[in-house]
């Protein structure tokens, strides 16, 4: 047999016409600048969906709680194995396991709420982000119990072909990043504009004590921070698994990268979670791509310290808030 | 087969009827076995196959009256991936349990923080985990020895087969953990002596979501081959990313922590076609019925399957090897610290599951490149490379 080395293109796992994708890929092997700036520009986009995701979900809950919910990243984590669970295991349909996964993990958040913020009725606010911390530790060891080390991939939303644009090549999987962090930012803009319930957490956020005088229950409105910020970290678990895989302990980095694209976005500002994240996700990967790839995580970070020297605030954050909050 | 599969179990038979009565008549002093793996934490995926095999041995020695009639006694300790832990671990069996032998650690790191700990104790450590650092320079590790191939070996193993195939440039690939830095400073120092350039050197780190940039960068030079240095979800998502940006005109190479086939699972389609160099321990169906590797590693595969009912990883049979040369050690020598150091020191032609050891006072690690077999994912599966 004739070594597939070097040579030509070998036909692949890529369906019938593989061999055609290939030769018209050979010729574009050497990929031109532009293409790498896209590609990067793509990636760090996609991966920054998922960290302003994950940003968006603390700034939910310290609104409302001024806490910082270390369990964050492992709402992302249940996500994602809940979601493979659904569609490989029990081969659902992807729509129906997507809404199941959901609403498990959002049932999740609200348990946490109610089993271990809910009862510690007068306790600091640091006791309740240590018991966040506590609680990341049990969900991560309760989903090493039940999915192993091993880590979990389904097959993507909409076939695994991708897309050519400027040479660069974008898998379809990160588009409905795109999508849902999309829908995401719109649906969330929404509740909290248009709904009462939306306007009743702004309130708590604003001031708990005269929200409770005119009416607002706040207790609920905890409650209803902590299910909605599993939510969107169930969002972002089940969009992100297709592309990156997921297993037990993923879920620590995510809330540190998400916890850093909060702060540089401004701790409570909710656009700016997501700029900040998005801007995150684009730094790191442009850094990969044309700087090195070996420091690409201190890029980010020393970038988020210089921002915080600047503005101690965040990029969006309020000056005048932030004296206030207890964090 | 049939007639075969019976001849097993007379012979099993015929051992066990030899050794009960003796083993039941005078209960003899059991020999310890000290133990360090990372069971839980980052390195599980060692540590824990490692755990079942040596789990498994013991159990089958003692069933069979132990060695030499003394029944076996392993103290096993999991340092959760954890380089303190580890250290204290390792103490722990030195001063409290009081080992004679060590087994383990399974990560590189672990294993190198505790050199030092075993050298002033002269309780001689086999370990399971790769790095060449672990036995070298060997005047300074003198009580150290390792049953996993070397990275140099893989890498020699790899650079052979790019060379054969006429391939002079390629770009590596490393993840910033002590694996992927060990590969990544051997493919480097080894690349000029074979006449290989690098041309492009791109790390990321252990639980990184995306590998696209680095690979873009690659894109953009004219590597003609992707070596890929890492463990973990890592490499699977390396390999994923890869075929996703139509890259597999530039054949892919990983290391020899490639070894599981849930490895090939969990890329999909996506492995097909990408190299590794492999331990024949994995590839018990393709090792050459006349290699002298052949036997140990079918036994090896039946009764782990058997008893566990999952298909075993690369790593558990590190576990195999470095419990077995200890056995075969006390066998010889009994629980002698020293002896069994000097005994272990000229072993050689210890047939294992990872190759054929030959150690000496001037290699610790007793392997060559050759413990090394190319393979190529095809359909799904393993194949020999062409």
């Amino acid at each position: 047999m004739e070594a597939p080395l070097g040579g030509g293109p070998k036909p692949g796992p890529l369906g019938p016409d593989s061999l055609l994708w290939c030769e018209t890929f050979l010729v574009m092997t050497k990929i031109t600048l532009a293409g790498q700036l896209v590609q990067y520009l793509f990636t760090g986009v996609t991966v920054g969906s998922i960290y302003a995701m994950v940003a968006v979900g603390f700034n939910i809950i310290y609104n409302v709680t001024d806490i910082i919910n270390f369990a964050q990243g492992e709402f992302v984590m249940l996500g994602g194995l809940i979601m493979v669970f659904f569609t490989v295991t029990a081969k659902l349909p992807l729509p129906l396991a997507f809404v199941l996964t959901v609403a498990a993990v959002t049932g999740v958040g609200a348990l946490m709420e109610r089993f271990t913020i809910h009862p510690l009725k007068n306790a600091s606010v640091l006791t309740m982000i240590i018991v966040t911390i506590a609680v990341s530790i049990l969900f991560k060891g309760i989903a090493m119990f039940i999915w192993g080390k091993d880590p979990y991939i389904f097959p993507p939303f909409s076939g695994s072909k991708p897309l050519f644009i400027y040479g660069a090549a974008i898998q379809t999987q990160t588009l409905w990043v795109l999508f849902m962090t999309a829908v995401m930012v719109v649906l969330m803009t929404i509740f909290f504009k248009k709904t009462r319930y939306g306007k009743a957490m702004l309130a708590c956020a604003d001031n708990p004590e005269a929200a409770r005088l005119v009416g607002i229950r706040v207790n609920t409105m905890i409650l209803i921070s902590f299910a909605l910020s599993a939510a969107i970290g169930a969002v972002a678990g089940a969009v992100m698994t297709p592309i990156s895989l997921m297993e037990y302990d993923r879920g620590a980095l995510l809330a540190l990268k998400g916890f850093g694209a909060a702060v540089l976005g401004g701790l409570g500002s909710f656009y700016g979670a997501v700029v900040a994240g998005v801007l995150l996700g684009i730094i790191e990967s442009m850094c990969a791509g044309l700087v090195s790839s070996g420091y690409k995580d201190a890029v980010a970070l020393i970038l988020l310290l210089l921002v915080l020297y600047v503005r101690p605030s965040g990029l969006f954050g309020n000056v005048e808030a932030s004296k206030i909050k207890e964090f | 087969m049939k007639i075969k599969g019976r001849a097993i179990w007379i012979v099993l038979t015929l051992i066990i009827s030899l050794a009960l009565p003796f083993s039941c008549t005078k209960e003899k002093e059991p020999y310890k076995v000290g133990a360090v793996f990372s069971v839980t934490g980052r390195a599980s995926f060692l540590g824990e196959p490692e755990k079942k095999t040596v789990d498994m041995i013991a159990e089958a020695i003692n069933k069979v009256g132990g060695i030499n009639g003394h029944p076996l006694e392993l103290v096993l300790y999991d340092d959760e991936s954890d380089e303190t832990k580890c250290v204290l671990a390792v103490k722990r069996l030195i001063k409290k349990d009081k080992v004679p032998v060590i087994i383990g650690p399974s990560l590189s790191g672990n294993t190198l923080a505790v050199v030092k700990v075993v050298n002033d104790a002269k309780v001689p450590l086999v370990s399971c985990a790769a790095s060449n650092k672990i036995v070298t320079p060997v005047v300074d590790r003198k009580w150290v020895f390792k049953v996993p191939q070397s990275d140099t070996h893989a890498v020699e193993k790899i650079y052979d087969y790019l060379l054969k195939n006429g391939i002079k440039k390629i770009a590596i690939m490393s993840v910033s953990t002590g694996f992927g830095a060990s590969g990544r400073e051997e493919l480097l120092r080894l690349a000029p002596e074979v006449g290989i350039e690098i041309v492009a050197d791109e790390r990321y780190g252990p639980k990184d979501t995306d590998i696209t940039a680095q690979l873009t960068r690659i894109r953009g030079t004219d590597a003609q081959a992707i070596v890929n240095w890492s463990v973990g979800p890592t490499q699977v998502l390396a390999v994923k990313n890869w075929h996703d940006l139509g890259m597999t005109n530039i054949p892919f190479y990983q290391s020899h922590g490639f070894g599981s086939r849930k490895n090939i699972e969990l890329a999909g389609g996506a492995a097909e076609g990408v190299f590794c160099p492999l331990g024949r321990v994995n590839i018990p169906d393709l090792v050459p019925a006349d290699n002298p590797q052949k036997k140990v590693i079918e036994l090896y595969n039946k009764a782990y399957q058997e008893k566990y009912h999952e298909p075993l990883s690369s790593f558990g049979g590190h576990g195999w090897d470095a419990l077995n040369l200890v056995i075969d050690a006390l066998r010889a020598v009994g629980p002698d610290s020293a002896k069994i150091r000097d005994y272990i020191e000229n072993r050689t032609n210890f047939i294992g599951q990872h190759g054929v050891f030959n150690f000496s006072p001037t290699d610790h690690n007793g392997l060559t490149k050759e413990a090394f077999e190319m393979v190529v994912v095809k359909d799904g599966d393993w194949a020999l490379a062409p």
